[in-house]
């Protein structure tokens, strides 16, 4: 079978050795390099591959001198180790530079420590004049929003004596609203056992940040009295708070004026919700 | 990134330290060889080999033509950097903590530690610049007070030296006469490293207080403060640009009994003037020892108690992310 001249495709669909030659063109003007590639897979078909390749030309300044110090002959234990040995190892697994969050942490620090400082320095009236000033900046903002239409009714401040017991948008939950579990079934009959609990001068304090640790809480709730328990609902899952806790007090007057002062008192970006644990008609 | 993780020791490391250029790394250990290394891939050149204890200290010279090393076998030597040839040694009778050229290394500053009967010492020599001439007869030898001499600096034209001690103190001699010039206690516990800023203008010491701190050379006074929570073994500073790294954890004694997490083993990097944190890069499952950079400031190598040193290749994220 002597062939002459141009291939017939008839032709080289029978002979199994005649595939193209591989071509490789470029790079061209966008650094490009096209390579053309035939084969045949195991079902015998013949196959045409394309690979691009981008071709990059990094310029790079080394040192004379160093370039020549990597002809230098290997000496002591290392002209005698093997590739074996791997004296050198690359890391497999890639090490990522860990950003650290310094900025949260720092308001966060910063923030309880302008506490501390307020509660440290002045005496009682003083305090509750500067956190007085703070509520009556939140009010006022609040305010403004009720008047633009923003804010709902129901959302009302809380009375800044503290009527306390029902607190802020708690005597008529919206329907379809969430609603805290302690409130589902109210007046049913369960809550027996919860009736102990409302003994202790227990209040709820809620939007939490999710930054908030145990410690910040005793700090936060300490100047107004003695503090017998605090509980941080955690997260058993991620470690993470779950945005409430509870906080008992020894003295109920001291309950009282941590609630007056500290709802809706800004805490790391958030607005507290302070209350007492469960509203006080239920007694 | 991907770091090469070099296994050359079994013992941890003493000390990292790059050549003028950078391509070139010597680590010292516990172990009896200090190692040559290409910094580039963490191919081992070489090992030198001769000494009898733990090594504490290095130098390589500007052209990279000598390295000089100071054990804990009561000797200094000189090798032949290209080749591992010892070329001579100084026979102390004490332990040498810390070596270095002065300028122009006519001299070399050698500290030894408290042994027997000799008390903590500097030593001068002349540093010759053929092997012949060299003699191993120091000129110069004064005293020092109680305690490790961890780190020694030529300053002022090679006229003054800078030594960090144990106590937390900085010490200002004249090498003329060996007189104490100034002393500072700048720490609260040892200083165990100290590192030179590329312009010889200030210092940075790390300490078992728990902390790093930026001293001006002239005054001796603390410019910054980077507080960590943990013992910090060595800092450095980048030359490329404000970031300062500083490797460490807690006590060597203590690394058994915790989890590798709860140590603190990372090489940890604050901004060097805001003295606050940005990153960190974990690894090593021992405290670092020793931490070095690059003096191009695009990789660094840290050495840690669990006898492997690591060299870190920036990504290309660390030159473009703003963290401030």
């Amino acid at each position: 079978m002597a062939r002459v001249g141009k291939l017939r495709w008839g032709d080289t669909l029978d002979d199994e050795d005649l595939l193209p030659p591989p071509t490789v063109k470029g790079p061209d003007d966008h650094g490009v390099k096209t390579m053309v590639e035939y084969f045949k897979n195991e079902k015998g078909d013949a196959i045409k591959k394309t690979t691009k390749i981008k071709v990059v030309t990094v310029e790079k300044k080394v040192y004379k001198v160093t370039e020549e110090r990597r002809k230098w002959p290997r000496f002591g234990l290392a002209a005698r180790e093997t590739p074996q040995d791997s004296v050198t190892v690359q890391a497999v697994e890639e090490i990522p530079f860990e950003r650290v969050r310094q900025v949260k942490a720092t308001t966060q620090e910063k923030k309880a420590t302008d506490i501390q400082q307020v509660l440290a320095t002045a005496d009682k009236t003083v305090i509750s004049g500067s956190i007085k000033e703070m509520l009556y900046k939140k009010r006022m903002e609040r305010e403004l929003l009720r008047a633009k239409g923003l804010l709902k009714e129901a959302e009302k401040p809380p009375e800044e004596d503290g009527k306390g017991g029902s607190g802020p948008g708690m005597g008529a939950p919206k329907p379809g609203s969430y609603q805290p579990p302690n409130l589902r079934n109210r007046g049913g009959g369960e809550g027996e056992s919860m009736m102990k609990k409302r003994e202790d001068n227990s209040i709820r304090v809620t939007n939490l940040s999710e930054d908030v640790t145990e410690g910040d809480l005793q700090e936060l709730f300490r100047p107004f009295g003695p503090v017998s328990r605090i509980f941080l609902a955690v997260d058993k899952q991620t470690g993470e708070n779950r945005g409430f806790a509870f906080v008992n007090y020894v003295h109920r007057e001291d309950a009282d004026r941590a609630i007056r002062n500290l709802n809706g008192f800004g805490y790391d970006n958030l607005i507290l919700r302070v209350e007492w644990a469960q509203p006080r008609e239920a007694k | 990134m991907r770091p090469y993780l070099l296994k050359g020791h079994e013992r941890p490391l003493t000390q990292v330290k790059y050549n003028r250029e950078g391509d070139l790394l010597v680590s010292c250990a516990k172990n009896l060889q200090p190692c040559l290394w290409s910094s580039e891939d963490g191919r081992r050149i070489g090992t030198y080999e001769g000494h009898n204890g733990a090594i504490w200290t290095c130098d390589i010279t500007w052209d990279s033509d000598r390295l000089i090393t100071g054990s804990a076998d009561q000797t200094v030597r000189i090798w032949d950097l290209p080749t591992g040839k010892e070329l001579c040694q100084f026979r102390h009778r004490e332990p040498c903590r810390a070596v270095k050229l002065s300028a122009g290394e006519r001299f070399l500053a050698v500290t030894s530690d408290a042994f027997m009967e000799s008390q903590p010492a500097v030593h001068i020599y002349n540093f010759a610049e053929n092997i012949e001439d060299q003699s191993t007869e120091p000129a110069l030898t004064w005293n020092v007070p109680k305690g490790r001499c961890t780190r020694v600096f030529w300053t002022d034209c090679n006229r003054k030296l800078i030594t960090s001690h144990d106590y937390g103190k900085l010490r200002r001699w004249d090498v003329e006469t060996g007189a104490l010039l100034q002393e500072e206690t700048v720490h609260e516990d040892a200083i165990q490293d100290m590192q030179m800023s590329p312009d010889e203008s200030h210092v940075i010491t790390a300490s078992l207080d728990k902390t790093a701190k930026l001293i001006d050379i002239e005054s001796f006074q603390v410019l910054k403060t980077y507080k960590t929570g943990r013992f910090v073994q060595s800092a450095a500073m980048s030359p490329l640009f404000d970031h300062v790294v500083m490797g460490g954890g807690q006590d060597a004694s203590q690394v058994t009994t915790t989890a590798a997490q709860a140590g603190g083993f990372e090489a940890r990097f604050f901004h060097k003037i805001f003295q606050e944190e940005f990153g960190r890069v974990r690894g090593h499952f021992g405290p670092i020892n020793t931490i070095a950079f690059h003096p191009s400031g695009r990789s660094f190598t840290t050495g840690g108690e669990d006898g492997y040193v690591r060299v870190h290749h920036m990504d290309l994220d660390y030159y473009t992310t703003k963290f401030f």
